[in-house]
């Protein structure tokens, strides 16, 4: 038998014969399901992205807003 | 602007204490696991495999809840904190891909080893993946630190005005920064004090409910001395890490010890009760109620010298006196001035490049250059914004000092109760005191974390960027919502793993 066969059937028998993982496992799906289709698309998008495609254009803006909340001291 | 502050900060305060309940477990029951499975591996006692394999089980349950977890700290730097993520970037980006490819990955491999290998592959195998599991997650943990490291004392990088980034010149002096040296010691070593807590105090259950006595007792003596080994590193790295608070963050050092006017021969608190901020303000000769010093004791822990002044909050804020290099500190308004000249000299710098100015590109980046140690200071407002939460800071130092240094004690009558001719499992009042040690672990390393980073506030970068001047310019209602819905998701991930982890705990060996 071939490493790569072998390896496959290590990890295909152990997840077979899980108990307990499986819960654990659905558990970590259903997290990071949440976390990645959920929470990072409706809630934490890029906010710099919203102000620039480019780095110059990011940067002025981080420029622009130091400037702003110095000036406003 | 100050709520979203508030907000964001409270955000990220919760997601990181609640990643802080997985973390020092996983750190110091791995550990355990390892020592136990090493004794195992040399004495081929059954016995040893299957209490090896109970604690592997509950390590498991700890994992898979936590991990990822401290992903949801990355989001929330590119939402709520663009500006910092954008100040930092470049210096973040080596040790976190350095701890999701190596470390992560070492970890992923392994760890499947651990749990699906047991008689598929040799005993010197596992035992080698259990303890490299144990590596990866302690090594994922270094990255992390030394990130958060390099916001308490920012080294190794040079600022590039025309990206307004800083940029890593010295990867080693970001690496291996004293600050980040002593912090990542004493955290992870404090994980072990957490572990074996944990392992003491289930252990003490069973010791209760008349079950599994030997493997309790067997898994205690491991658990105690996997803990005393921890407690002591932990104090000593301690050391290492306060001093290093006296010489980068004065402010916190004197939060820390709630010290209003600074002094020579200076007293360490053991124990006090402090006035009201604004009263120990107005009487900075007296700032506390009561307290009860180690004499000399602060100067010599923090300079080594006990005949050093130690500078206190007013000090701090009205400069004046002279530093251990012999120079003269600059007041907060001094370092105020100096911070809006680097601020706006930034500004004028972008301006002038724009417009193909050179010789005006050039002035403005001498004075940019001249000021920029200083450069977060331009973002205050009001002086008494540069002084943490004295109090929290204050009380969270005594609670992780006092109660930490009660494990050793605990520890130790571990030790002596254990080893007596009375049955361990008879000293009922003492298993229940065990199982308490479990919570009060846990809050001893959280007050840690609180001394840590309450008591570099208003700093998100040292000196170089305040939370005000990090924050995207974001509502806070965005931020109150996501803060509800993290509330509700930890909550439930949180009662779903101790769900597990009791039901588990009550199947027994």
């Amino acid at each position: 038998m071939n490493v790569f066969k072998k390896v496959f059937l290590f990890y295909y028998q152990g997840f077979r014969s899980m108990t307990l993982g499986k819960t654990l496992w659905m558990i970590i799906l259903i997290k990071l399901f949440i976390m990645f289709a959920i929470l990072k698309v409706f809630f934490f998008p890029n906010f710099l992205s919203s102000k620039g495609d480019s780095k110059e254009e990011k940067s002025e803006y981080i420029v622009n807003e130091m400037e702003k909340r110095t000036i406003n001291n | 602007m100050e709520d979203i502050v508030l907000w964001s900060r409270a955000q990220f305060a919760l997601t990181a204490i609640y990643h802080w309940l997985f973390v020092p477990l996983t750190l110091g029951l791995g550990v355990i696991i390892g020592v136990m499975e090493t004794i195992y591996y040399r004495t081929k006692n059954e016995e040893w495999k299957t209490i090896t394999k109970f604690w592997m089980r509950l390590f498991g349950v700890n994992f898979a809840i936590g991990v990822a977890t401290g992903l949801i700290l990355e989001f929330q730097f590119g939402t709520n904190w663009s500006n910092y993520s954008w100040f930092v970037g470049d210096i973040f980006g080596a040790p976190l891909a350095i701890e999701g490819i190596l470390a992560f990955f070492l970890e992923a491999t392994f760890i499947a080893v651990m749990f699906f290998g047991w008689n598929k592959v040799s005993k010197g195998f596992h035992l080698a993946s259990t303890w490299l599991t144990v590596f990866g997650a302690s090594i994922s943990a270094l990255w992390i630190l030394i990130a958060n490291a390099w916001m308490q004392f920012p080294t190794g990088m040079t600022f590039n005005p025309d990206t307004v980034r800083n940029e890593m010149t010295d990867f080693w002096a970001v690496a291996l920064s004293p600050i980040a040296i002593n912090k990542f010691f004493h955290t992870v070593t404090s994980c072990w004090v957490v572990g074996s807590a944990a392992c003491i105090g289930v252990s003490a259950w069973f010791l209760l409910k008349k079950r599994h006595i030997d493997f309790a007792k067997k898994s205690i003596q491991i658990g105690a001395i996997v803990g005393l080994v921890g407690i002591l590193l932990t104090i000593y790295t301690g050391d290492g890490s306060a001093y290093q608070v006296a010489q980068k963050q004065p402010m916190k050092l004197a939060a820390m010890e709630g010290l209003y006017k600074g002094q020579t021969q200076a007293p360490l608190v053991a124990v006090g009760i402090l006035k009201p901020h604004e009263k120990a303000m107005q009487d900075i000769e007296n700032p506390s109620y009561f307290n009860i010093g180690i004499p000399y004791a602060l100067s010599f822990l923090s300079y080594r010298d006990i005949n050093a002044f130690v500078p206190g909050i007013t000090d701090l804020l009205n400069g004046g006196y002279p530093t251990q290099d012999g120079s003269k500190e600059l007041s907060a308004k001094e370092k105020m001035e100096s911070g809006k000249k680097a601020v706006m000299a930034l500004a004028d710098y972008k301006k002038a490049k724009k417009a193909g100015n050179d010789y005006e590109s050039k002035k403005q980046l001498e004075i940019l250059n001249a000021n920029y140690a200083n450069f977060g200071y331009g973002f205050i407002k009001d002086e008494s914004e540069l002084i943490p939460n004295v109090a929290i800071t204050f009380y969270a130092f005594r609670f992780m000092v006092i109660f930490g240094s009660f494990f050793i004690i605990m520890f130790l009558a571990v030790t002596y109760f254990i080893g007596k001719k009375k049955p361990f499992e008879n000293y009922t009042w003492f298993l229940w005191l065990c199982i308490l040690c479990i919570p009060l672990a846990y809050m001893v390393s959280q007050s840690g974390w609180l001394v840590a980073e309450m008591g570099r506030q208003p700093w998100v970068i040292q000196d170089l960027m305040p939370t005000s001047a990090a924050i995207s310019a974001i509502s806070s209602s965005s931020v109150a919502t996501t803060f509800i819905i993290f509330c509700v998701l930890f909550s439930v991930l949180l009662i779903a793993e101790l769900s597990i982890m009791f039901k588990q705990i009550k199947k027994g060996f």
